[in-house]
């Protein structure tokens, strides 16, 4: 029983990222407003982003910066190896940067989609718009 | 990594994100975005990933806000649930 609590005290980022997931899906889903749906597509979103950062995340790193890896230290006879758990490993975070822009991208374009979705029927929520168009 | 700030930070997180799907004013669910983007940020400064917490800051709390209370703003302010 110990080693669950020390496994979920090691491990809560993971625990927080399922919880901020499943509230994300819970808003695309359940949720009837357009613009109430398109916060939950960001919430996934950013969901995912903390997972992989929490992936490359170590403790007693510092941040993916090499020390003395510039000036006449460089070139020198005393230029020391690198030890990759010093740092933090970077790549998860490249990827999330690109990640991030398309977020952005996906929300404007989403956004644009619920103005002339509004400027049509006049309304944001989802019933209201399938009765309109089961009217027609 | 600080662990006490990371999950004092973490459950604001979650509370910033339940507020910004519950809330029934569109415009204040916008702005509890806001707030969760600008947390989110902060979460990545501590876990090190400084470049990310930058992009973050401006582009996820930064224009997404902007974009958000744009749309708002063309269309209406009430939601039903």
């Amino acid at each position: 029983m110990s080693d669950f609590f020390s496994s979920v005290a090691d491990y809560y980022n993971y625990l927080i990222y399922i919880v901020l997931m499943v509230i994300g899906l819970y808003a695309i889903i359940a949720k009837k407003n357009l613009v109430k749906k398109i916060v939950g597509m960001n919430i996934f979103q950013t969901a995912i982003i903390l997972f992989y950062v929490s992936i490359g995340a170590k403790r007693g790193a510092t941040i993916p910066i090499i020390e003395h890896g510039h000036g006449e230290a460089v070139h020198g006879a005393g230029s020391q190896a690198i030890k990759a758990a010093e740092y933090i490993n970077p790549l998860p975070h490249v990827l999330m940067l690109t990640a991030i822009v398309v977020a952005v991208a996906t929300l404007g374009v989403a956004l644009a989609l619920a103005i002339r979705v509004y400027n049509r029927y006049e309304t944001l929520e989802e019933d209201e718009i399938l009765a309109q168009l089961r009217e027609k | 990594m600080i662990w006490e700030l990371d999950l004092v930070i973490l459950s604001l997180v979650v509370v910033a994100a339940v507020g910004a799907i519950a809330i029934k004013d569109l415009l204040g669910s916008a702005i509890l975005f806001g707030a969760y983007s600008f947390m989110m940020c902060l979460l990545w400064a501590i876990m090190g990933a400084v470049d990310v917490a930058f992009t973050e800051a401006s582009v996820g709390a930064g224009v997404s806000t902007v974009f958000f209370v744009a749309a708002v703003f063309r269309t209406t302010r009430r939601s039903k649930d």
